[in-house]
This record gives C-alpha cells, sequence and structure tokens, in this order.
C-alpha cells in the first residue's frame, strides 16, 4: 500500500508530462514510441432483450530495450513475462457462460474474437528455438497461475496442451494451446486483470465494473492479448502491445411484466449505463490517451430500421424507434463490404469532458418494438455425444447452414466449384481414445468419400498419459449444403486410481473444438479515418479475423472405480496372501507318513468321557446304534473341542455385546 | 446310505480338514439341511419387511428443502391459463393436434427457450432374439411407417444462463396431441409453471429440457425414440423421417411464419449435454384418498432401479416440505390377507418380546406397518421380476439415466375447483422446482446410494445386502442335494460292483455315467432354448388370436421336444447297448438341480427379483421330483403324498399353469384364459425383458428335466 501511495505521485507527474506529447502525436500503427493507455466501452443491444457491453483496453509500450526497466504506464507484470519467456504473442480468456452463436451473433469482430470456450483458454507462441518451447510455456503457465489467482498451472503437464500447426493459427512449432473447461471464473480472477489497468476499477470506464452486475449476466469472458514484437531487422520499432477485454452479456433488468401470449412483439427493454452496471461514469481515467463509450447498432438491427422506415414513412428512423439520453459527439457508419447487407452504425460518446458532478450515464430507450436477428457464421456448430455406456461412443460435430450464407455464397453458387471451406481443430484428451480412422464425413445426410470432403488433415494420436490427441483438418463442402455432419468414434480409457479427480463421478471434459471457416473474414471498415486511428477497439474492428466459433464442451462420464476400493484389495490381498503362504507352509512342513503314525500312536489312549458322551449324543441324532468310538472320532473330537471354544467366545462375546454395553 | 460312504471314508483319513468336515457333514443330511435352509430362505425373505431400514439422503450436495422455493402464484397463474388454453383448444375439433403443440411451442418460446419438434415413428414393439442384452440403439429397424404412425415430441430447452451447458436435466409430460386429457394438460401446467420459473432463477447450472412426449403411441415410445435419436443419431439418409411428406408435420411447420421471427422454432434436433436425471410428470384420475397423493415410479427394464437418492429426494421434499402423501406401488389384495396379518402379529409380538430383553434392539414393526410392507415389497419384487418398465421412466435407464415417475392424484376433480387446482399446481410445481434444485446441485452424477435394493415403503429399503441373503439360503439345497444324490448314486454302483469283478472299461465308464444324464439335460435345455426362440416365427403369422398363437406355440414346442429327441437322443441309445439306455434318476435329478442352481444363480446377477421368485416356483419342484412308479407301488402314506405333492408341484410347476394361477391369485380366476399367457410373455420380449430368457431356458428346461424324472421308468 505504502508503494502504491509512493507511486501515484509519480505516476500523475509522469502523466503531466508526457499527456501533451501524446495528443500532439497521433500513434500511427504498429510502432510505438511512448507507452500509451486506451480505454473504450462497446455496447450493442442484443435481439434477444439483453445487452453486451464490451470494454476494452489497450496498453502499449516500446520495447524494453528502449525504456529500461520501468514503465509509466504499462504493468511490469506483463512486461516481464514477456522478456522472462519470450512470448511473442499471448492469449488468455477466462470465460463463464456461453455465447449463443445464433442470437448474439457470430459474424462480427467481437464475436470472433471474444467469444470463448468455458473455462480457461491459453495459447501462447514463443520467439524460442523449437526445442525450448514447452519449457517455456511451463514456466509461463506458473507465472500466469500466480498472477491470475488461477489453475492456469494445470496445463503444465503435457496432456492438457498440444502444439498444432496451422489448425488453430497458421504458427507451426512455437504456438502451444491449452484449456482448463472446469475453471470457474470468478472475482479473484478479475481483480488481477484490473491490477494491469493503471487507473485500476477507480476511475474511467472500468470503474463501472460493479462485480454483482457483471456476474449476473449470461456471459462474461475476461481476455488477455499480448504481442510483443522486437525491433526488426528493417528498422521498424515495435513494442508490447498489452488488450484486455471484458465481455459480459447482460439483461437490463426490466420490471417483469406480465406476459402477453400473443403473436405481437415485445418492446425491447429500455436499457441505461444505471440499469445494467448499477453505476455511472463519472468521469475519464485521466492516464488514458482517450476513453469513448460507442453504441453499435448491428447490421441485422440497422437493417430493420430502414424496413421500418420504408413501410411507415418515418422521416428518421432512429428518433422513432429508439432514443438516446446522451447526444452522440459523432456517429459512424460503416463503409458497405457487402451490398446486400446494411451498415453497421457506432454512436460515439467521448466521455472527456464528464465529471463527478456531471455523470455520463448513457441510457436507450425503445420506442417500438423491433424486431432483428444477427448475423451468424456460414454454418452453425454443434458437438455432441453418442452412444451410451462406459465402453465406447462417438464424437459428431454437426454443421447446419444459416440462412446467412446463402447470400454470402449467392453470388458463387451458380458455379459448380464453389466450395465452403471449414477448418477444425480438436483436442481431445488421451483417456478418450478416439480412432482417427473411423472418420465420417455426412453432407446432407449422405456419407462421403473422406478423401473426397477433407482438403487437409493433421492427426497427432494422444500417447496414454503423455499427450492429448490433436486434429487438425480442412473440409471442403459444396456451397449449396444444407447440413454436415463429422463423427468420429472412440473408446473410453481406463485411469489409473491416482488419475481421477476428487469428482471424479462427474466425467471428464473434453475441450471445445474450434471451427473457423477460412473464407470469411470479420471485418469492418468505418468512415472517418481519423477516429479509427485513435481508437483501439475500431482498428481490432479493421483487422481481418477469421470467423469462428467454438463448440460445446463435452461429458464424457469415464467409468470410476470404487473409491473405498484399496481397503477392500488390501483386505483381500492379505487374504489371499495368508492363505497361499499357510497352504505352503503346510505342504513343506508337513510328512504325511509320520503324522499316520503318529495318529496311531495316539489312538491307543482312550478318548475322555465328555467326548463318548457327545459321540453317543450324535449316534442318537442320526438314528444309529452307539458304536465305541472309532479312529475318526479323533479328528472330529478336536475340532469338536474347536467347536466348543470357539462358540464360548462368542457367547461371551454377544453376552459383551449385548449386556454389558 | 450316504453315511456309510462318508463314515468309510472318513475312516480311512484319521484328520480331516474342518471345511472339508463340514461339506461332508451338511451333504451326508442334505435332507434335514435342505429343509432348514429353504425354509429360512422362505423365512428371511418374510422377514424383510421387518429388515427394511429407513432411507437417507446419501448424498450430501443434493441437500434438499435447504431452499427456499421460489414458485410463486405468478407462474402458477400463468399455468393455470395455459391449462384452460389446453382444454379449450380440444372443443374446436379441426386440427387440435397441432392446435395445442402450437400452443405449447409458442408458450415456451415466449418464455425464451429454444424450441424444437422431434418427428418420429412409432416403431412397433418386434421380437428380436438377439437383442435381449445389446444396447438400445442397435434396435433400431428402418421401415416405412405410413402417417398415421408419425408422432410430434415439442422439447424445450432452458439454458443455463451461466452454465458451461455439460449436463441436462430432463423433464418429461406424456401428452396426447390429439385428444386432450385434463389430467395431462394438468400435468403440462406443472411443467409449464417450474419451466417459466427456471427460466429466470438464477442459481441454475444445468440446462433444463422439457420433453412434451407425443402420447398417442404409447408414452414410452414417445420417449424412448426421443431418447434414441439424442443418443444415437442416424446421419445418413436412411434413418431420417420422411416427414415432410405427411400433411401435418408441414402444417406444424406453418406456424413458424405466424411466430415473431425472433425465435424462429428449429427444425433440427436440439440438444443439451449428458442427463443428470429425468422427471416424469403425470396425474391420475381424482383418487379416493384424503389427502392430494404422489406417486413413485421407479422400476425400470429388467428390475433396473434409479438411484435411491433421487427417491429419496421427491420422497423428502413431497412428506416434509409438500405435505403430499407418498406412495409406492403395492399389492392392495395382499392387504386383507389373513396369514400375513397373523405372521405380522407374531413378528410384532417378537418385537416386544426382544424390546424386553434389552431396550437398544430394535426389532420389530407394528403388524400393519408389515402387512403394507410386504405388499409393497411384493409389488415391488414383482414389478422388477417382470423387467418390464412401469413408466417412460425405463427409456431413461437404457442410457445410464436416473429417471423416476411421479403421478400426481389429486384429491378432488380438477375440473371443478380452480382454487384447489392452482393450490395443487402451486404444491407441486414446488415439489419439482425443489428436485431439480437438489439435481442441479449435483457436481457428480448419482453414485453416493443405492441402485440395487427393494422398497417396502416409499421412506424405506431392502438393500442388495439383506436381500441376497434369502436367495442364497433358498437356493443352497440345490448344490446340496445334487451332491448327496450323486454320491449315493456312484456308491451304490460301487457296492453293486463290489459283488462282481469289473473290467476296467466298464469302471471308466461308469465314473462318466453322469454325462449320459447331463446330455439328456442339455438337450432339454437346448430344447428350452428353441422353444424360446419359437414365438419370433409364430409372430409373423398374420391375424392370430392369442390363443391361437399359444396353442400353435405349444404343439410346434412338443414338436420340436420329439424331433430332437430322436435326433440327437436316440442314437446314443444305439452306441450303448451294453449299458442300459435308463438313466439311473438320482444322476439325472443331480444334474436337473446343477442346471437349476447354475441358472438361478446367473438369473440372480441378472435380475435378481425374477432368480427369487423363480426360485421360490422351482426349488420345491425340484427338490421334491421322484419317480412315481415306486411310490405308488410302495402304497405306504409317505410315498403316497410325495406322489401326490409331486404331482401337484409338477402341474403348478409348468410355466403357463403357474401364470394362470398367480393371476387368478391376484386377479380372480374369472376373466383368464390360456390366450393371456401368450400376451403375458408377448409383453414381455416386447420389453427385453431377460425373464422371458429365464422361463424358456432355465424353468421350463427344468420343469421338464422334473416330469422326466416323475414318469421315470425304474
Amino acid at each position: 500500500m505504502a508503494l502504491l501511495l509512493l507511486l501515484r505521485p509519480v505516476l500523475l507527474l509522469s502523466l503531466l508530462l508526457s499527456a501533451p506529447i501524446l495528443h500532439s502525436e497521433a500513434a500511427s500503427g504498429s510502432v510505438v514510441q511512448e507507452e500509451d493507455f486506451s480505454e473504450e466501452l462497446l455496447l450493442r443491444p442484443l435481439p434477444d432483450r439483453k445487452v453486451l457491453a464490451h470494454f476494452h483496453f489497450r496498453s502499449r509500450a516500446p520495447h524494453i530495450s528502449s525504456s529500461g526497466r520501468h514503465h509509466h504506464l504499462f504493468p511490469k507484470a506483463i512486461s516481464q513475462l514477456v522478456k522472462k519467456f519470450h512470448v511473442k504473442e499471448m492469449e488468455l480468456s477466462f470465460t463463464q457462460g456461453r455465447w449463443n452463436y445464433d442470437r448474439w451473433g457470430g459474424f462480427d469482430p467481437v464475436a470472433s474474437n471474444n467469444a470463448k470456450p468455458p473455462g480457461v483458454e491459453l495459447w501462447a507462441v514463443f520467439d524460442v528455438p523449437h526445442d525450448q518451447v514447452d519449457d517455456s510455456w511451463k514456466n509461463l503457465t506458473h507465472a500466469l497461475s500466480g498472477l491470475f489467482c488461477a489453475s492456469i498451472n494445470f496445463l503444465e503437464s503435457s496432456t492438457t496442451y498440444s502444439a498444432p500447426e496451422w489448425g488453430y493459427r497458421p504458427v507451426a512449432g512455437s504456438l502451444r494451446y491449452g484449456t482448463l473447461p472446469r475453471e470457474a471464473v470468478c472475482t479473484e480472477n478479475l481483480t488481477p486483470w484490473l491490477k494491469l489497468l493503471p487507473c485500476r476499477d477507480k476511475a474511467g470506464l472500468s470503474a463501472l465494473m460493479d462485480r454483482p452486475s457483471i456476474y449476473k449476466g449470461f456471459y462474461h469472458s475476461q481476455r488477455l492479448w499480448l504481442a510483443s514484437s522486437e525491433i526488426e531487422s528493417e528498422g521498424v520499432v515495435s513494442g508490447i502491445f498489452l488488450q484486455q477485454t471484458l465481455t459480459v452479456v447482460v439483461e437490463p433488468n426490466s420490471q417483469r411484466t406480465a406476459m402477453t401470449y400473443s403473436h405481437e412483439t415485445k418492446l425491447q427493454p429500455s436499457w441505461s449505463l444505471t440499469s445494467i452496471f448499477g453505476r455511472k461514469v463519472i468521469g475519464r481515467c485521466v492516464l488514458a490517451k482517450s476513453s469513448t463509450v460507442y453504441v453499435q447498432l448491428d447490421r441485422g438491427l440497422v437493417a430493420q430500421l430502414d424496413y421500418l422506415q420504408k413501410e411507415n414513412e418515418i422521416s428518421s428512423p432512429d428518433e422513432s424507434v429508439f432514443e438516446l439520453s446522451v447526444e452522440p459527439d459523432n456517429v459512424l457508419k460503416e463503409l458497405n463490404g457487402f451490398e446486400k447487407k446494411s451498415p453497421s452504425f457506432l454512436y460515439e460518446f467521448s466521455i472527456e469532458n464528464y465529471t463527478e458532478s456531471r455523470p455520463f450515464d448513457l441510457g436507450l430507450t425503445w420506442k417500438r418494438p423491433v424486431v432483428w436477428s444477427c448475423q451468424k457464421a456460414p454454418l452453425h456448430a454443434s458437438r455432441f455425444l453418442m452412444g451410451s455406456g462406459n465402453e465406447r461412443g462417438a464424437i459428431a460435430i454437426s454443421l447446419r447452414s444459416t440462412e446467412v450464407s446463402d447470400w454470402l455464397l449467392g453470388t458463387d453458387t451458380s458455379e459448380g466449384s464453389c466450395k465452403l471451406e471449414v477448418k477444425v481443430f480438436q483436442v481431445v484428451p488421451w483417456y478418450i481414445k478416439v480412432y482417427y480412422h473411423t472418420l465420417q464425413v455426412f453432407v446432407d445426410e449422405q456419407l462421403q468419400a473422406v478423401s473426397d470432403v477433407v482438403e487437409k488433415m493433421r492427426v497427432s494420436p494422444s500417447v496414454d498419459k503423455l499427450s492429448p490427441g490433436l486434429m487438425e483438418m480442412v473440409l471442403k463442402f459444396p456451397c449449396g449444403m444444407k447440413s454436415a455432419a463429422i463423427t468420429l468414434d472412440f473408446d473410453k480409457g481406463f485411469l489409473h486410481i491416482d488419475e481421477y479427480p476428487p469428482d471424479a463421478n462427474q466425467g471428464f471434459d473434453i475441450p471445445s473444438a474450434i471451427i473457423s471457416f477460412p473464407n470469411f473474414h470479420t471485418s469492418m471498415q468505418f468512415f472517418k479515418d481519423e477516429s479509427v486511428d485513435k481508437s483501439s477497439i475500431l482498428s481490432r474492428f479493421q483487422e481481418n479475423s477469421t470467423v469462428l466459433a467454438y463448440t460445446e464442451v463435452l461429458l464424457v462420464p469415464l467409468t470410476t472405480p470404487d473409491f473405498s476400493m484399496p481397503y477392500n484389495v488390501i483386505t483381500i490381498t492379505c487374504t489371499v496372501c495368508a492363505l497361499y503362504f499357510g497352504a505352503l507352509l503346510n505342504v513343506l512342513r508337513r510328512r504325511v507318513g509320520e503324522e499316520e503314525r503318529l495318529a496311531k500312536g495316539k489312538d491307543a489312549n482312550k478318548p475322555g468321557r465328555l467326548l463318548q458322551l457327545r459321540s453317543r449324543l450324535f449316534a442318537k441324532l442320526r438314528g444309529k446304534q452307539y458304536e465305541p468310538p472309532q479312529p475318526s472320532t479323533t479328528s472330529s473330537s478336536f475340532i469338536s473341542r474347536k467347536l466348543i471354544l470357539f462358540t464360548l467366545v462368542a457367547g461371551i462375546g454377544v453376552y459383551w455385546q449385548v449386556y454389558v454395553e | 446310505m450316504a453315511e456309510s460312504g462318508s463314515e468309510t471314508a472318513a475312516g480311512a483319513k484319521p484328520k480331516r480338514k474342518p471345511i472339508v468336515w463340514l461339506g461332508i457333514f451338511l451333504i451326508s443330511h442334505s435332507f434335514f439341511f435342505s429343509v432348514v435352509f429353504s425354509a429360512a430362505g422362505v423365512v428371511a425373505l418374510l422377514l424383510l419387511p421387518v429388515l427394511a431400514k429407513n432411507t437417507y439422503i446419501s448424498e450430501n450436495a443434493l441437500m434438499p428443502g435447504s431452499a427456499a422455493s421460489m414458485l410463486s402464484n405468478q407462474e402458477v397463474a400463468e399455468a393455470s391459463r395455459l391449462v384452460s388454453d389446453l382444454t379449450s383448444s380440444n372443443l374446436k375439433p379441426l386440427g387440435s393436434a397441432i392446435g395445442s403443440q402450437r400452443i405449447l411451442a409458442q408458450h415456451m418460446s415466449n418464455l425464451g427457450a429454444e424450441v424444437s419438434f422431434h418427428k418420429f415413428h412409432s416403431q412397433r414393439n418386434q421380437f428380436h432374439p438377439l437383442h435381449f442384452f445389446s444396447s438400445p440403439d442397435s434396435g433400431r429397424v428402418e421401415q416405412n411407417v405410413s402417417c398415421s404412425m408419425h408422432g410430434v415430441n415439442t422439447v424445450g430447452i432452458i439454458r443455463a444462463p451461466r452454465g458451461d451447458g455439460k449436463e441436462a436435466i430432463v423433464l418429461v409430460t406424456p401428452f396426447n396431441s390429439a385428444k386432450v386429457n385434463p389430467n395431462e394438460a394438468f400435468s403440462l401446467g406443472i411443467a409449464y409453471s417450474v419451466f417459466s420459473l427456471l427460466n429466470r432463477v438464477p442459481w441454475l447450472a444445468k440446462d433444463v429440457i422439457w420433453l412434451v412426449a407425443d402420447s398417442q403411441f404409447g408414452e414410452y415410445a414417445a420417449v424412448s425414440a426421443w431418447l434414441r435419436d439424442y443418443h444415437t443419431p442416424v446421419f445418413s439418409g436412411l434413418g431420417t423421417l420422411d416427414a415432410e411428406m405427411c400433411p401435418e408435420s408441414n402444417n406444424l411447420y406453418g406456424m413458424n411464419e405466424n411466430l415473431s421471427t425472433e425465435r424462429a422454432i428449429y427444425d433440427g434436433f436440439k440438444r443439451a449435454g449428458t442427463m443428470a436425471a429425468a422427471l416424469v410428470i403425470k396425474v391420475a384420475d381424482q383418487s379416493e384418498q384424503f389427502e392430494d397423493g404422489l406417486s413413485i415410479y421407479a422400476e425400470a427394464s429388467n428390475g433396473q432401479m434409479p438411484n435411491l437418492d433421487l427417491i429419496n429426494v421427491v420422497n423428502y421434499l413431497a412428506v416434509h416440505r409438500q405435505g403430499l402423501r407418498v406412495k409406492v406401488e403395492k399389492f392392495w389384495s395382499l392387504l386383507g390377507v389373513k396369514w400375513l396379518n397373523t405372521l405380522g402379529e407374531i413378528f410384532e409380538s417378537l418385537g416386544h418380546f426382544a424390546r424386553s430383553l434389552n431396550p437398544d434392539w430394535k426389532f420389530g414393526i407394528p403388524a400393519n406397518d408389515y402387512v403394507e410392507g410386504s405388499a409393497t415389497l411384493a409389488s415391488s419384487l414383482y414389478n422388477q421380476a417382470l423387467g418390464v418398465p412401469t413408466g417412460p421412466h425405463g427409456a431413461f435407464r437404457d442410457y445410464q439415466v436416473d429417471a423416476i415417475t411421479l403421478e400426481i392424484s389429486p384429491k378432488i376433480s380438477l375440473l371443478d375447483n380452480i382454487a384447489r387446482r392452482n393450490d395443487l399446481l402451486l404444491r407441486s410445481g414446488r415439489l419439482i422446482e425443489g428436485v431439480i434444485r437438489s439435481v442441479n446441485n449435483l457436481l457428480e452424477k448419482f453414485h453416493q446410494s443405492f441402485f440395487l435394493y427393494l422398497l417396502t415403503s416409499p421412506g424405506k429399503f431392502v438393500s442388495v445386502g439383506v436381500y441376497m441373503i434369502a436367495f442364497a439360503l433358498l437356493v443352497a439345497p440345490l448344490p446340496l442335494v445334487a451332491t448327496s444324490l450323486y454320491v449315493d448314486a456312484s456308491n451304490s454302483d460301487s457296492s453293486v460292483k463290489k459283488e462282481k469283478p469289473s473290467p476296467s472299461a466298464i469302471i471308466t465308464r461308469e465314473s462318466w455315467k453322469w454325462l449320459y444324464a447331463a446330455k439328456k439335460a442339455f438337450i432339454v435345455h437346448l430344447w428350452g432354448s428353441v422353444v424360446s426362440l419359437l414365438p419370433y416365427f409364430i409372430c409373423q403369422m398374420p391375424s392370430c388370436t392369442p390363443t391361437t398363437s399359444f396353442i400353435i406355440w405349444v404343439l410346434l414346442s412338443v414338436l420340436s421336444l420329439v424331433l430332437m429327441y430322436m435326433v440327437l437322443a436316440s442314437p446314443s441309445s444305439h452306441t450303448n447297448e451294453s449299458q442300459p439306455q435308463r438313466v439311473e434318476w438320482p444322476i439325472l435329478k443331480s444334474v436337473t438341480l446343477s442346471a437349476a442352481f447354475i441358472g438361478l444363480c446367473l438369473m440372480s446377477v441378472i435380475n435378481f427379483a425374477t432368480a427369487e421368485i423363480g426360485g421360490l416356483l422351482m426349488l420345491p419342484m425340484c427338490l421334491m421330483a421322484h419317480p412315481l412308479k415306486p411310490d405308488v407301488k410302495a402304497r405306504s402314506k409317505r410315498t403316497l403324498s410325495r406322489a401326490v405333492c409331486n404331482l401337484v408341484l409338477g402341474f403348478i410347476g409348468f410355466p403357463p399353469v403357474a401364470f394362470i394361477v398367480l393371476k387368478g391369485a391376484f386377479e380372480g380366476l374369472g376373466s383368464t384364459n390360456v390366450g393371456d399367457y401368450w400376451s403375458w410373455v408377448e409383453s414381455l420380449w416386447a420389453w427385453n425383458s431377460a425373464t422371458y430368457l429365464y422361463i424358456g431356458m432355465v424353468h421350463l428346461p427344468c420343469w421338464a428335466l422334473c416330469i422326466h424324472i416323475l414318469f421315470h421308468r425304474s
């Protein structure tokens, strides 16, 4: 704390010094001269009455060598991480909930960059020789684990991470990818993430992050992406880029109106920052170069608004259908990439002028019911398990064409050669023994020869207790395809008793597969270049990122041993051992001839009176004449003595049990 | 006899190991011990209701009832509106089937759930001889079915907002859309009230699937069709349904345009993750009870039961939270039985006596409880032994999903009193909510509590460790008597042989003598399996009444027996003419007993209850079997009574007779005929019950062998 207090004046001082410079100078592209930081928030109404809030923070720093060991804004922990492990690029995401590709869209930059699988996903590219990549990865996982209070260190084990070559990102050799689908995400992960921001959550947009509200949402994904580049040979000065995003999908708490079951559509709930987060923005983070709030109307909504305008001859659609409580500083319109689709709109609000006395509380009030749908990825992907029982099963990935692909491919379908390329990347733990030769591809319910559809495939089979199975595959489907399915059979393996997690009976997870569409890119070009340059979120939107979708995490029930088994095993082993050694000793020790001789010698001795009585009794029971004791009685007398002793002991035991206790 | 043999053997060896001694002792007194053991087995079975333990919730994560119920009157009002919508839509004669499904789908999608329709063809139950123990997916048959056999399930899925979607809880409400029944509509109302609540609760961690099963062709068929498509979909075109050809289904999709496009109803198959548990909700007709009741049905195919914890949770919540009277099925006819009452009183007084000795001894229950417990136990045993699921929940067990059927029986008619109806809606909705919340709490799947148990009341159970004792005691005489008979037979032979010096060739043949008997037994068992396969061919014959089918079956069986005897048994008689053709009956009996023992033990692993009941039926018949001729010749009271006993037991032991007698005992003899047996057997194989195999391959051959012994020519 003391350190922090000491640091703060320094920081402020440095800010004061550097602020004018930052403003005067437009940071251009990838060249970073000075450290800078920008904060942005993107809000977007979603078709299913929810709101997407996407916080975007970017820090940049020139490379360590140029600034020495200290940073003004850039988190030192991250730069140390980069320096120590030679991280070239890295992405870490903590996610809770599932991104709904159907309702929230799958064809926009937010969906393709920020929709992540549940749990933790980490991938990193290292700038080290190939044989040291694994070591760097292991060290990195431990460092991140400490930094983010998460069990990322479990990714250290070679059974949990894989080295994709081209299926995930086209970086061969130095890329490692691992996921922890079961990792629970909570504030303990958010707090260290916020610590990396220069203003933490004390000022600026991050002050909006009211913990209950952001964790109450339907989707919560906190992501950290960093890239670093050394000084290139061409002399391009580069640095470290750190991008921290928090994507939440929340439902504005509107009064629960009495449900109407008419065909009429309901009015979308109106929302404001206070109703979503319970807080207002009371000024920007002073260290930020820019702090901006955007409200985005996606293409589908704009198209619907246009349609409404045409239908009802409304002069201005924005005024009548919804109302923004604050006048936007700027309205950005997307450059029309696709002719048939309407452009997306961005309302820009700069929050630099808002203060505590005049807080920024953006609200959106709907006036008319609107129904629209988000732009979906060309194919809807879902993955599920087939079969039942503890022996075997199959993984099936089903792809179903969405209406989107029709217009996307509409121009090409006339040509017969039109192909839809799909890349599948799937990591399967070793205890799911996938038989890759059983790969079957169905297109429109017809079984296809694998060679006809699969363009390229790389499989690295799993090694028991050593590495997971990895499948990278490029498939080419005909464009007019309605549905496709890929199935792979597997056997369920057996684990050693130590290898079961504490909750073994829940089943085991198969991490999400990634379905990407290399032919489709999400990029949004906006007019007004100046603001795009300034804004990191817009420059991010401009990047050509591949459309991709994560499938569901699967839960495979495996056979679990009875965990009280060790006790049983010990007991039975001891019994078997005792029996075995007893018998062995008997065999070794006994001399049958001698025993017989001894027994004969004993026969001379008369049995006792009690035994005589007993044998007489027995004879009576059997309904036979009493015969004088025969040699056989010696054996039975021996046993009966034991029996009497046993019953005596048992009787005492029972008495003790019943009466004394 | 045996004693002399063992005695001499004992004489030869001075020292014998105690275990060997014990074995010889038991065998030499086999008659006494077999009587004691089987009597003890029956007594232990009768004692089971006394020995039943109280159920307890074993899995701590379940925490039933620890959270306050969130279901409010608002949801109930909405559900009530849905019920009235559905019942009023029934009044419209035209297109009501589609109408009610549309209403349901619309309600679901208004809640924000993902709705999809699942089309299926009801598969006629067919006899697949080799599908008894195979996984359910292999039972799929491609067949051309007309549109009339075409059903549509409506499926709504709520995705848990913060869940990872790996697991799902299933709610099933059977609903016949063609003819809306107020009870079914009410069960939909219950499910809807819970569904609408779950849509907005923050605690949901598992997805919730609500399956409105189209029960036009039976509840089970719809549920199992859905489960089959859920777990083993067929991707190739052959397996998909040509539903587009049917006009009704097109009609169904016409509604998509009516509905808002925001949540288009998806025509594909929607899935959620691995199923954690399933609840089937049904509503019975007005019951004559004084309270609102809840019946739990749990038996799935082949006596499989869901985890006891699921029943415990339902029972706990229903009794302690919602004040419903929980029942499990029982044989009502047993309640008035005199001897059972007397037995109960005896056990009660024994319990009093035990308590007077030591107050810590908790033995004995009131006679009333005893009678109720044994009626429930008998029903539990019977339902497990039958191997036929008692409701749609049985389909889930085939996929290792724990499922039960909850049947709510209202005190008064639901149609009359809206306030009463809403009250019951609220209570049963809260019950379902509580159960779902408990299952939702589960981190691991159900594994903590028992899977092998018999219920004696909703809150009492007998675990496998206890009821196995009764069975073990019951079957213990079989190997005992078999050994003693074998020992006797071989001794008598050796004593005969001692008189005339025999060549070694005969000795070797003598020592293998049991092989002839074994061959005979084997042939009879082979015949048994042929008989069990015959219905497959008989049911291919068109237009057969059950009675004619049954008669054909019997005739074919006899024919096959004769054929088999001629083909397999006669050549052997030619080969060893030196050996008298007769196989001594004791050896044959001993082989029969061993076969019965092996069969019963195998069956007890597959389906315990079948083995228990089968053992009760078969044991006296097998143990008593004795040739009639010498008995009749002897004309002493003892032998004559034995002969009569044998005849009666042999008559009752014949499976159809046993069936008719048992049916008559429980339902009255008035309506029974031999065709019933055929229908019963048909239902057994249609449900892939292992009991059918047991009857065909264990019981029938053993009965035939016993009859053979009875009429033995020695």
